[in-house]
């Protein structure tokens, strides 16, 4: 009777340690996912600026500075080494597509230009997809951080070598600062 | 309390309603496989009402989705773009369709098949058995009264529901409440019709009487007790969508904004029946137990009022920092 308990509580202890090292194994294959996610995303914004560029440059002869940094930054934004440079430089162009997109405001020929509404719409949705795709890498990274060092599954993921993913952060101090927009552009003639 | 803490609350009370359900089953269906089947080791009756159940359940997960697509009168979105009848009406639906697609990504999940349903009350309703195979429906007054930032949010809270297995959870607590309610109804007739055939039984003593007396007890209240509890789960996961609205979009104000936007415009919404109404975002009924809060009434409800959810989501921005 009392090494069919035995067997029991070591079936039960194996179950539990197949379930939770699943568990682990699912959240870090998501947490991958989630990382490869931002990129897809990223790449949208780079194909979907030159033809911002082009459908509003006709317009706005007097923003070619504006329309230059936009074209500049994407280049370097896509030229980026690591992850780090990525993320700065990708910050500098969510930047510098911000200035664009307010500056277009002072434009009504190009505010009632059904295409211009349209690709407006298209790079919007695409900075809250970038968001979301951080948002969502951060909320999944801290599941599998958070099932890593609670206890009893912290026993399996150290056992079996799971390694703690990093949070998606702001790493430079810039960043924090809120832009400062200037509107005060030349009129239209 | 904060959206994950209010998530943690809503799951654990659902657990509480599905224990509460399995018990309830248990009991009317043990009453009825000893007294009537003599109370073999295979419990008959039990097993019974729940391959009935489980059976139309499953037949209702599997298909259901397409056939409360179709009664609804839902146009696929590709079809809608195409018999957009002005730019405006195009700009909205693409907009629509970028608003799925970025929750999908906020909620690390496929994008869902995006639909629109002819009405003018602005409601949306969600349907699929698993995250791969869901589709979301909103009406076209949906479109037109709310704003994008709104829309997000009630596209995300439908997008909770496919995300926490809404959908599959209420076919679960169907086909329990289908067991329950077949096995009262056959306990009742037992009792009624071959309860004189058992008189021998009768002098097992006072602990068989009392469990007896249990089993009726049961059989009574089952009727209305289940049909009570399915209703507290829909009501447990609406606030629970809502919770998962504000985890994705991190804008808990947004869905109320939008709630209170439905709440004004709240007349029937004719194109979506009974059945689904547990699924949609408010009460297609547009019943007046969003008004008033408490007593028997809201009890029938398959929505929590909409002041109260309102008063949740307010509590969420609180500790956002809103």
């Amino acid at each position: 009777m009392g090494s069919l308990i035995l067997l029991a509580i070591i079936v039960l202890a194996l179950l539990w340690a197949m379930i939770t090292y699943n568990r682990l194994v699912g959240l870090r294959n998501q947490t991958q996912n989630g990382w490869r996610q931002i990129d897809v995303q990223l790449k949208r914004r780079h194909d979907l600026i030159p033809n911002l560029v082009n459908t509003v440059k006709g317009a706005m002869e007097f923003e070619r500075d504006t329309l230059t940094a936009v074209m500049d930054a994407r280049a370097r934004a896509m030229a980026a080494a690591g992850p780090a440079d990525a993320a700065r430089k990708e910050g500098e162009l969510s930047q510098v597509l911000g200035r664009l997109l307010a500056v277009t405001e002072n434009y009504p020929q190009l505010k009632s230009n059904e295409n211009v509404k349209q690709l407006q719409e298209e790079l919007s949705s695409t900075e809250n997809r970038i968001g979301f795709a951080r948002q969502f890498y951060n909320d999944i990274a801290t599941k599998l951080n958070i099932a890593r060092q609670s206890f009893p599954s912290n026993l399996i993921a150290n056992a079996f070598g799971f390694a703690p993913a990093e949070l998606f952060g702001i790493t430079d101090d810039t960043d924090r600062a809120v832009p400062s927009v200037d509107l005060s552009m030349k009129p239209p003639q | 309390m904060n959206f994950l803490e209010q998530e943690a609350a809503n799951r654990r009370r659902t657990w509480l309603v599905i224990v509460f359900f399995v018990t309830l089953l248990g009991v009317i269906g043990a009453g009825l496989d000893v007294a009537v089947f003599g109370g073999g080791p295979v419990p008959v009756a039990t097993l019974t009402a729940l391959v009935i159940g489980t059976v139309s359940a499953w037949w209702t997960l599997r298909w259901g989705d397409r056939a409360i697509l179709a009664s609804s009168s839902a146009a696929s979105l590709a079809d809608c773009l195409a018999a957009a009848s002005s730019d405006d009406e195009r700009f909205r639906l693409q907009q629509y369709q970028n608003v799925v697609e970025e929750v999908a990504v906020a909620a690390g999940l496929p994008v869902p098949a995006a639909y629109v349903i002819p009405d003018d009350d602005p409601n949306a309703f969600a349907t699929g058995r698993d995250p791969s195979h869901a589709s979301i429906a909103v009406t076209a007054g949906l479109l037109r009264t709310l704003n994008r930032e709104e829309l997000q949010a009630v596209i995300a809270h439908e997008m909770g529901h496919v995300r926490n297995y809404d959908i599959r959870l209420m076919m679960v607590i169907s086909a329990l409440l289908g067991a329950v309610l077949l096995l009262a109804h056959w306990s009742s007739r037992a009792l009624w019709y071959g309860g004189r055939g058992r008189r021998d039984n009768r002098n097992a003593g006072p602990a068989l009487l009392i469990l007896l007396a249990i089993w009726i007890v049961a059989i009574v209240l089952a009727p209305i007790a289940a049909r009570l509890l399915a209703l507290l789960v829909s009501r447990t996961r609406e606030y629970l969508a809502d919770a998962s609205s504000a985890e994705l979009t991190r804008n808990p104000l947004a869905l109320a904004s939008a709630l209170k936007k439905i709440d004004t415009a709240a007349e029937p919404t004719e194109h979506i029946n009974k059945g689904t109404a547990a699924l949609c975002i408010a009460d297609p009924e547009g019943h007046e137990v969003n008004e008033r809060e408490g007593g028997w009434a809201s009890l029938w409800a398959t929505h929590p009022p909409i002041p109260k959810r309102i008063a949740a989501l307010e509590a969420m921005a609180g500790t956002l920092g809103h």
